[in-house]
């Protein structure tokens, strides 16, 4: 049987074409990307081999280190909100909404699939829609405050684009963190009740910990996204105002194509995925050490 | 639909699980009714800051530019006409956008599916030597950020002639999507009896044929949810879109909608508000019929990736 599955000419026809596909168009170009990052220049003017410059100038580059920090910072921020409100929601939908969560899990999933352009232009006109003010501001005035011009401030921007991340997001943690919830036997809950554990105490002492691997997962997936986040700045304000909320994908994608400096761009993407390497280990080793004590 | 049916069905069966214990006496049940009343608050709240902002998107998909100006932006529209799809369809590049979106999109997601499930078959069905390194390989590209092959895949787009096509589009979405796609169907196929292939051996089936005649039926389902997760990713990107689009004929819905609000100062609300209410009533209508194959994919690509 082991001969018959192990049939040559059957593994190359299958497996030839998307290995082809995927050696071609992703790891060579990573690692050309890599050889690129110690080049200076594009392919009209010429490369030149400038060692590790393009590292040391990108960090004395105050645009370059100020995409980093509203990278980390989003990233930071947009994660422990999503996957707090997401771990939240999914308390309701299992301890509080039971059997009757299915409507409305399946309303505050939707806005997921929804292209993140499409919400970001949706939420810059709720805020504002040109010189008229968008819902939100007749909410801020109903309730006694004055108008706040949101996309003229950086804070302003950044507030909108977590919310706006929270809004579409929080829908598809919650469904996530609701599936490993619902692995927890009730027989431990059960025990944890008539031992005298209840509400907050119970969630705290027996849920959280349960739920730790699912709860980790989360984690490390949404910092994965948030690093990267490129779309919903791009379409929420263009990075600005100026360039005050501008993440590193958006740096990378200007210096490479605007500026046409391909080198140096690489750079930057390299320090891209060294960040998103470093954010996952730096989870994932904290959480195993808490684990062991 | 089906949603609505299980929240319908799940309040009388579980009121009569209650229905013993509350029976003494009716104080008791206005009390237990009363306690309910902050949940369902935080619940309508919710619902309401999830679903207003669409809603108040595709009613202003009926307004004129007058109106979005002069009245509050919380009114209803005073007119109910299509005006602004129709002139977001023609006049504008919507149209075209749409189409250059399921132009690539659709080839995109069946190469993807089809190429993925293959590299999952050999990958987990055959048996063979270094088809662990080979899974670990093809792993790690899930972990690599888009932006680290755009430069050189520019490059070599550019060289072949390939930029005045939707190729590029095709082939870098292709290239991204079948990591987490083999690796799914790899994880799909470990779930699979090995006896339904050695049984097909015994029929005198060769292994290449098992895979069109058994392995492909067998995964309809599996690849059904993985391609509408691949769907929506490849549909909703804008990074690669961006890059490797250089006319604006060629460009995919997601770069339209971009410039048409980029026309700062003369932005034309009724169609901008119209494009990206197409989007929304599309994809709802997608995800009242498909929401739990949905639901189920996005959460296990994320969790597996």
């Amino acid at each position: 049987m082991n001969r018959v599955y192990g049939d040559r000419k059957t593994i190359l026809i299958l497996l030839i074409p998307p290995l082809a596909i995927y050696v071609l168009l992703k790891v060579v170009p990573v690692l050309w990307s890599l050889g690129l990052s110690f080049f200076q220049g594009n392919t009209l003017r010429g490369f030149e081999f400038v060692g590790f410059d393009n590292f040391t100038t990108f960090a004395t580059d105050g645009a370059a280190l100020q995409s980093l920090w509203v990278t980390i910072g989003f990233a930071l921020i947009a994660t422990v909100s999503q996957v707090t409100f997401g771990y939240l929601l999914a308390l309701l939908y299992v301890f509080v909404l039971r059997k009757g969560s299915a409507f409305v899990r399946t309303a505050v999933f939707f806005p997921m699939v929804l292209p993140t352009v499409a919400v970001a232009l949706l939420f810059r006109s709720f805020v504002a829609v040109g010189d008229n003010q968008g819902p939100v501001n007749d909410v801020i005035n109903f309730f006694g405050g004055s108008s706040v011009e949101f996309m003229a401030s950086t804070a302003g921007t950044m507030a909108t684009a977590i919310v706006m991340t929270l809004w579409s997001s929080m829908g598809f943690y919650a469904v996530l963190l609701y599936t490993g919830l619902l692995d927890i036997p009730d027989e431990i809950i059960e025990s944890a009740r008539l031992d005298g554990a209840g509400g907050l105490r119970l969630v705290r002492n027996i849920i959280v910990p349960l739920s730790a691997p699912i709860l980790l997962s989360s984690i490390i997936f949404s910092l994965n996204s948030t690093l990267k986040v490129f779309d919903s700045l791009l379409a929420l304000n263009g990075g600005g105002p100026g360039t005050s909320t501008s993440p590193l994908t958006l740096y990378m994608y200007r210096t490479a194509f605007e500026y046409a400096e391909y080198g140096y761009g690489s750079t930057i993407a390299l320090v891209l995925t060294l960040l998103c390497l470093v954010f996952t280990l730096t989870v994932f080793r904290s959480s195993s050490k808490r684990v062991e004590d | 639909m089906t949603a609505t049916q299980t929240l319908t069905q799940a309040r009388p069966r579980s009121r009569k699980v209650a229905a013993p214990g509350s029976a003494p006496s009716a104080a008791r049940r206005i009390r237990r009714s009363l306690r309910r009343i902050p949940v369902w608050l935080v619940v309508t709240v919710l619902l309401i800051v999830v679903m207003y902002p669409q809603l108040w998107m595709i009613l202003g998909s009926f307004k004129t530019q007058t109106e979005f100006f002069e009245n509050p932006t919380w009114a209803l529209p005073e007119t109910w006409t299509l005006d602004n799809y129709v002139s977001a369809l023609t006049r504008g590049n919507v149209g075209i956008n749409y189409r250059n979106s399921l132009l690539v999109t659709i080839p995109s997601v069946a190469l993807i599916i089809l190429l993925g499930v293959a590299a999952g078959y050999v990958l987990e069905v055959m048996i063979w030597k270094g088809r662990r390194t080979v899974l670990l390989f093809i792993l790690a590209g899930i972990m690599v950020p888009g932006q680290m092959i755009l430069v050189p895949l520019f490059t070599v787009y550019f060289r072949a002639g390939l930029t005045n096509s939707l190729w590029p589009l095709i082939l870098t979405y292709t290239a991204m999507g079948i990591p987490l796609t083999t690796f799914l169907m790899a994880a799909y196929f470990r779930s699979v009896p090995r006896e339904i292939f050695e049984a097909a051996t015994m029929d005198g089936s060769s292994p290449l044929r098992s895979f069109f005649v058994i392995a492909l039926p067998l995964m309809k389902n599996s690849m059904l949810t993985i391609g509408l997760v691949q769907f929506f990713s490849v549909f909703n990107d804008l990074l690669i879109a961006l890059t490797f689009t250089t006319k604006p004929d060629l460009a995919t819905i997601q770069v339209g909608l971009l410039s048409l609000s980029d026309e700062y100062g003369s932005t034309q609300y009724g169609p901008l508000f119209a494009a990206i209410s197409v989007n929304i009533i599309v994809l709802l209508v997608v995800f009242v019929f498909l929401n739990k194959k949905i639901m189920a994919g996005l959460a296990a690509g994320s969790l597996k990736g």
